[in-house]
């Protein structure tokens, strides 16, 4: 997806344009433009890993300078997300594209994987910020404009790795607990969440298994040009026309590699972005929930007078507020990245659907032209020998 | 109607229909397989109507009893191919099998071509047994029997022989065979290709099929987005199952290319013909003029070549004046004799080659119109697959932009 994101789409129905309205606030407002490029490896004693260079420019005022130049490895992109969670317990926040590819890779950094995880980083830090939110966060804006030694310094301030490490067990006892407590509202985002997390799944491994296919066919197709050019060699007559043929397949054949190409430009890491991004939704659930279950928890403290009654009174005020806060966060955040996503589902699939109509404008084109060159010579000849057919 | 206005008239022939039968072999076990109905109807010219003339059913073994009889009768005209024994040249989804429906439906075509390409042939179209396969139902297959062809037939290892040994054939004859081999060895790798790549393109088309059904169930928790996307999964059902036609299309056109690869076998067999002829020419040959040198030197005196009568002679004795006279007139006559046959083997060689030469004219001329008539309808295929692929895709984009 194009990081400036200025160049209006075509609107095809009314719909849509309403659509575009609603959209295009953001753009005219955006003030900080982000770019991740250059991998870069670096081998130390100990490890070998990827830097990635990240450019910012921004016209705001509370940053030092208009650009800023940085390298950080993946991470560093991991103690952001960290940080972002801590802050925005209920916001949902942009996936990072995976640690690990689990399928079949020799090496850890093959030029496909890297380049992948280069376009969803870039994702990742526009969509922070582009949230209205987040993108005030001073941990991010550490993040963008910190050289090296400053950001490891930084780092170290605050709240410790365990803090965030995984779930206690407390916390999945009162997650639960906060399940059946959960508001109506609540229910449906969960309901929605459960469902859309199982069919974009879905969607994910129909669309890789088609980017497959494709692949496997353009390979097939590779040899199936030539062959008629071999053919021609023995003949004497049928020169032009095999050749013709050989000429179209092998158009064609070109044409599929440039569908393949869109589908990984565009379908395929939109469709995996939601998968990643699902889960970041069904986390955020979970820890409203937790939110919710302290509450509910102190609540029923007081209920059984099993501690100090006016501490307590004062806690649960205090968790009503907490409890409060991250539901309205969380409402609003929703809002917002439901949107989101049935635009981006939207384009990714139009986008998919220009991409074979284009394809197949392309070798129709080719067809017919080939059809035009025969049928102006096969005019002249006869087909008075030919044998009675059905 | 006698076979003199068979030729006469114009006639029509088809192989209307396929019949699953039950029956006893040669040896009395039960088998099943496929009976034909081929119908002849003549044609009167001054109105087109068509009168049904013959109808009579026949299994593809009889098919195959004809054309070897055709072959030995006519090995100077490059016979039309029967459509496959067993299915080739097959990509995954399509079966192997020779009771499958599409497959006989693909046969019967075959064999109505056949009939059709024989029928149409100057020379073929007057034979006799290819008038009594289409009139004849019982005992047909006796009487090709009675003519005795099985035994005129030249024995596959003399031909191998003659082939390796020949020493001058036709410069024609051989360029023929190796573009047959050619021919033969660039269809089949295009056939095997083709194949692959109809395997490949099934599986693009069927994966999208999928989309249909997530779709669908998505679209049962959505609001603004519900509609959209089921009509849209709808459309991706639809370019799901569109491959089906398609690939059953292009079987046809891998048809037309098959018979031109069996069209190379037969292309062969002339070219085996005229070897097996110029070696028999060579040989008769060569066996004149050795027992021509053989007389001159009875006659001279002079022993040049080795013959066991001369050795036994040198060993034993002397032969007398007699004797020698008797050897030279038996020579001299097979002399004569070997000469006149010489002559006629020559003429025949000659008629063997002209007539040859002239069907494969033909036969160029035929491959020549039906091939690129087949790249042609191959690329109207194609137009047809993309114009039915813009319609699906134009739909589905307008789907998913309502979303």
């Amino acid at each position: 997806m194009d990081m400036n994101s200025f160049s209006p789409m075509m609107p095809t129905s009314p719909l849509s344009m309403i659509n575009q309205v609603k959209f295009e606030d953001e753009p005219d407002l955006k003030d900080l433009f982000i770019t991740v490029d250059e991998p870069e490896s670096h081998v130390t004693t100990i490890e070998t890993f990827i830097t990635y260079r990240i450019i910012t420019k921004t016209s705001r005022g509370e940053f030092d300078s208009s650009e800023f130049e940085v390298r950080r490895r993946y991470q560093d992109f991991l103690w952001l997300k960290g940080k972002l969670e801590e802050a925005h317990p209920t916001l949902i926040i942009p996936p990072l594209p995976e640690k690990f590819i689990v399928k079949g890779m020799v090496e850890r950094f093959n030029d496909d994987f890297i380049e992948t995880r280069r376009k969803a980083l870039q994702k990742f830090l526009n969509r922070i910020a582009d949230h209205p939110t987040l993108t005030f966060n001073e941990d991010f804006k550490v993040f963008l404009t910190a050289q090296a030694w400053e950001l490891s310094s930084h780092k170290k301030q605050g709240p410790g790795l365990l803090s965030r490490m995984g779930q206690t067990v407390r916390a999945v006892a009162l997650s639960m607990r906060g399940v059946k407590s959960r508001p109506e509202e609540f229910m449906e985002m969960n309901n929605f969440i459960e469902i859309f997390s199982q069919k974009i799944n879905l969607i994910d491994k129909i669309s890789q298994r088609i980017y497959k296919e494709e692949r496997e066919y353009s390979d097939e197709m590779k040899e199936y040009g030539p062959i008629h050019v071999l053919w021609s060699a023995s003949e004497e007559d049928l020169v032009d026309s095999l050749r013709g043929v050989a000429r179209c397949l092998d158009q064609c054949c070109k044409a599929t590699e440039k569908r393949m190409s869109g589908l990984s430009e565009a379908l395929l890491p939109a469709v995996h972005e939601y998968v990643l991004y699902s889960e970041m939704v069904m986390g955020v659930m979970k820890r409203r929930d937790q939110i919710q279950a302290e509450l509910d928890s102190k609540v029923e403290a007081l209920t059984y007078k099993k501690a100090d009654t006016d501490l307590l009174i004062e806690e649960i005020g205090k968790l009503e507020d907490k409890v409060e806060c991250a539901n309205n966060a969380l409402k609003a955040d929703w809002e917002r990245w439901k949107h989101n996503m049935q635009n981006d589902i939207k384009s990714a699939f139009t986008d998919m659907a220009e991409e074979n109509i284009h394809y197949y404008e392309q070798c129709l084109a080719t067809w017919e032209s080939f059809l035009a060159s025969q049928t102006d010579l096969h005019m002249e000849e006869t087909s008075e020998d030919k044998p009675e057919s059905h | 109607m006698t076979e003199n206005n068979f030729w006469l008239k114009k006639i029509e022939i088809n192989v209307s229909e396929a019949e699953k039968r039950t029956g006893r072999n040669a040896m009395n076990m039960q088998e099943t397989y496929t009976a034909y109905l081929i119908e002849t109807r003549s044609v009167e010219h001054t109105d087109g109507q068509s009168v049904l003339t013959d109808s009579l059913w026949r299994r593809y073994s009889e098919f195959e009893l004809l054309r070897n009889y055709l072959l030995v009768y006519y090995p100077h005209i490059v016979v039309p191919p029967l459509p496959e024994k067993r299915a080739e040249f097959v990509w995954h989804k399509l079966s192997a099998d020779n009771m499958d429906p599409d497959f006989v439906e693909r046969r019967r075509i075959g064999l109505e071509n056949f009939l059709l390409r024989v029928a149409s042939h100057p020379i073929l179209c007057r034979d006799k047994i290819f008038y009594l396969f289409l009139t004849q139902e019982g005992n047909w297959k006796e009487t090709v029997n009675e003519t005795g062809f099985q035994l005129k037939a030249d024995s596959r290892l003399k031909a191998l022989n003659a082939t390796f040994r020949v020493k001058n054939p036709d410069k024609r004859f051989t360029e023929l065979k190796h573009y047959s081999d050619e021919l033969q060895s660039v269809i089949s790798h295009l056939l095997r290709v083709r194949a692959r790549v109809a395997d490949r393109l099934y599986g693009v088309y069927k994966v999208h099929g999928n989309y249909g059904r997530v779709f669908s169930e998505w679209s049962a928790i959505e609001k603004e987005m519900g509609d959209g996307l089921q009509s849209a999964g709808h459309h991706m059902d639809v370019y799901a199952s569109s491959i089906d036609d398609i690939l059953e299309d292009e079987e046809h056109y891998a048809d037309q290319l098959k018979e031109y690869l069996f069209y190379a076998e037969a292309l062969r067999a002339v070219c085996r013909k005229h070897e097996l002829m110029q070696y028999d020419l060579e040989m008769a040959a060569q066996d004149l003029a050795s027992k021509k040198q053989q007389c001159e030197e009875l006659a001279t005196g002079t022993v040049r070549t080795f013959s066991l009568k001369g050795m036994t002679t040198k060993l034993f004795g002397q032969e007398t004046p007699e004797q020698r006279e008797a050897r030279i007139k038996v020579l001299e006559e097979q002399i004569s004799e070997g000469e006149q046959q010489l002559k006629s083997k020559n003429l025949e060689g000659r008629e063997f080659v002209k007539n040859a030469w002239a069907d494969i004219e033909r036969f160029k001329e035929q491959k020549n119109r039906d091939l690129k008539e087949a790249l042609i309808s191959y690329a109207v295929m194609q137009i047809s697959m993309c114009k039915k692929g813009i319609q699906v895709w134009t739909n589905a984009k307008e789907c998913f932009s309502k979303m």
